[in-house]
């Protein structure tokens, strides 16, 4: 007997299905005022962080580099999301679907711009530059004074980051980024993480690889600060500086280099664990880095490996062992 | 003008010394070590902590380049030497951790603020004049210290056994092993001497800034691995090269009234050097094998 498989319809239907469950339900607890503002407020962070943690996990997990800016990026999307926001040009529901695009286009023009100076170098000096980079737009958003209102911050910002903005976002981030790493594209830059003297010889164009990825890694970080900016209603430039690009990165590797699915995890965890742990916030630093070390020497693929969930996998599995047990059930009868 | 120049090689001298321990350790195991910026803020802190004890000035410098080294060789055994075949990545990433671990556990333990640096006690204040351009005491003695401490480690590495041990082991690692060199040996030395260095930068860094804090390293750091990388890396003239132009940069951008800028600056700096000259001003081209 052929085993057990759903047909693709069928695995979008469930996903979808489920997606849009999880949508409602979460946004009737939102709504309901079941939640504290700081709850809200919570669930909202967990979203932007889950959406830079995979865009970072983009450029780490599966394309092997490590950036240190991905807070820059994150910055020059949350500036330009929330400037155009509060010019009030459009009516709400547009205003804020053009200012997230806004905020992504931006941020991955500047990936792009950063991309091709660094993406010619690589492991340690692409760290050093990107994270050269990273300071560089803090210094400059610092010091531009007529467009960001420098160290003062960029306030009153329009609140757009409702849970369903945040959610689709979130939905829409990991829809792309698995999509593009099932195709072709995506197998290219599995290549170059795995060798990239092999796969350039093989034909891969490393360069367009590396850099591509970097602007769509830009591109949803953008999208991320862009909710960012919407959820806490003013930008400091001092809020992008390094530890948090570290921040993001410790998730990513916790979280597993290469799985969707640690990521989302870690960020969760790591985003919610503060809030409740309050009195060992002194420590939650020194937890992390320890943790950082430790996962590093023992388990370097972290929690999850570069093991992925998939529903409709686990669907099969179970359908496939009723089928064994029923198919054992009738060999005894017969 | 000569006062900036002056300054500026001051400044230079404590990053061309910070340099050569990134230069050292990245030479031998290709690693960028993170967490060297942060040895310097503990050093700093031990010097801070020698003096106000009330120790003799030489003692307090040699507990804080002793305390360095110590520190080094910890962290090296604990850190990184698990992951000496492990990809560089994880490596990478490692360090990132011990450096962040350095800065919060400074943090808990002497809380977030700067402290004052009693930087008289450990060298004289005042200045003398030399054709009429006055020159403060602890300038010329950065700048002698730096230049001192070159010199020796420029000649322990080149004509010395151990130095050459080390060459040859930043050369071909498998390739040294089978001449009966001791490669975890070797690597431990080459991190604690560049910690020793950092003990001297972090002893003129703090006469230079006279307030410590958790997060001095960091900045320091990253400067002083632009300062290596522009100079070349492997290479100890490079070093020196590199981490003048930062220091000297550095001081004119100041004085030019754009303090603001000066990191940007800086980066940009090391963007433009890495894209025209990847391997720095001194450095040697290396291919990569396949």
């Amino acid at each position: 007997m052929k085993p057990f498989t759903l047909p693709m319809p069928a695995r979008y239907g469930i996903n979808t299905a489920l997606l849009i469950i999880f949508l409602i339900v979460g946004n009737a607890v939102t709504q309901s005022g079941m939640l504290g503002r700081a709850q809200n407020s919570l669930i909202i962070q967990i979203g932007f962080f889950i959406i830079l943690a995979v865009s970072l996990n983009l450029m780490t997990g599966y394309l092997g580099q490590l950036p240190l800016g991905h807070a820059g990026f994150m910055a020059v999307g949350g500036y330009a999301g929330a400037l155009f926001w509060r010019a009030q040009i459009l009516p709400d529901g547009a205003s804020i679907v053009v200012g997230l695009l806004l905020a992504g286009v931006t941020a991955a023009f500047v990936g792009f711009l950063i991309g091709i100076p660094a993406l010619r170098l690589r492991g340690d000096y692409l760290a050093i530059i990107t994270l050269g980079f990273g300071e560089i737009i803090r210094v400059v958003l610092n010091n531009i004074d007529w467009l960001t209102y420098g160290a003062r911050g960029l306030q009153s910002i329009p609140r757009h980051s409702s849970f369903t903005v945040v959610y689709i976002c979130v939905i829409f981030t990991c829809a792309a980024i698995h999509m593009l790493m099932k195709s072709r594209h995506g197998r290219a830059i599995l290549s170059i993480r795995d060798n990239e003297i092999a796969a350039e010889s093989c034909g891969v164009n490393t360069t367009y690889y590396k850099v591509m990825a970097f602007a769509v890694s830009a591109f949803f970080a953008g999208i991320a600060g862009a909710l960012y900016a919407g959820n806490q209603g003013i930008l400091v430039p001092a809020n992008f500086d390094f530890m948090t690009s570290i921040n993001i990165l410790m998730i990513v590797v916790l979280g597993g280099l290469g799985s969707m699915m640690g990521s989302v995890i870690a960020a969760s965890i790591l985003t919610f664990l503060p809030f409740v742990l309050q009195p060992l916030n002194e420590y939650r630093m020194i937890i992390y880095s320890l943790l950082l070390i430790i996962v590093m020497i023992f388990k370097p693929s972290g929690l999850m490996g570069n093991y992925d969930f998939s529903l409709s996998r686990i669907i099969e599995k179970v359908v496939r062992r009723i089928q064994k047990a029923k198919g054992a059930s009738a060999d005894e009868t017969r | 003008m000569l006062t900036h120049l002056i300054n500026g090689l001051q400044l230079g001298s404590i990053y061309a010394l910070v340099a050569l321990g990134y230069n050292m350790v990245y030479g031998i195991i290709k690693l960028l070590n993170f967490a060297h910026g942060d040895v310097i803020m503990v050093g700093g802190y031990i010097a801070l902590f020698a003096l106000t004890f009330g120790l003799n000035p030489v003692i307090s410098a040699l507990l804080t380049v002793i305390g360095c080294t110590l520190l080094a060789i910890i962290i090296e055994k604990l850190a990184y030497t698990p992951l000496r075949f492990a990809p560089r990545l994880s490596l990478l990433i490692t360090a990132i951790g011990v450096s962040i671990l350095l800065q919060n556990l400074a943090q808990l333990f002497f809380r977030a603020g700067g402290r004052p640096f009693p930087s008289q006690l450990l060298l004289p204040t005042g200045s003398f004049s030399l054709g009429g351009v006055s020159l403060a005491y602890t300038s010329v003695i950065t700048i002698l210290a730096s230049i001192v401490s070159m010199i020796l480690l420029a000649v322990l590495v080149k004509s010395t056994k151990l130095g050459k041990a080390m060459r040859a082991v930043s050369e071909d690692q498998g390739a040294a092993q089978l001449m009966g060199i001791n490669v975890n040996s070797i690597i431990t030395f080459t991190f604690a001497l560049g910690a020793a260095l950092a003990g001297i930068g972090a002893l003129l860094y703090a006469v230079r800034f006279p307030l410590i804090g958790p997060t001095i390293g960091a900045m320091l750091g990253l400067k002083a691995f632009v300062a290596a990388v522009c100079g070349g890396i492997g290479s100890i003239p490079g070093a020196m090269l590199g981490g003048y132009i930062i220091g000297l940069l550095e001081m004119f951008i100041v004085a030019a009234g754009l303090s603001r800028w000066v990191d940007a600056v800086v980066f940009l700096v090391l963007i433009c050097v890495l894209m025209v000259r990847p391997t720095g001003f001194m450095g040697r081209n290396l291919m990569e094998k396949v």
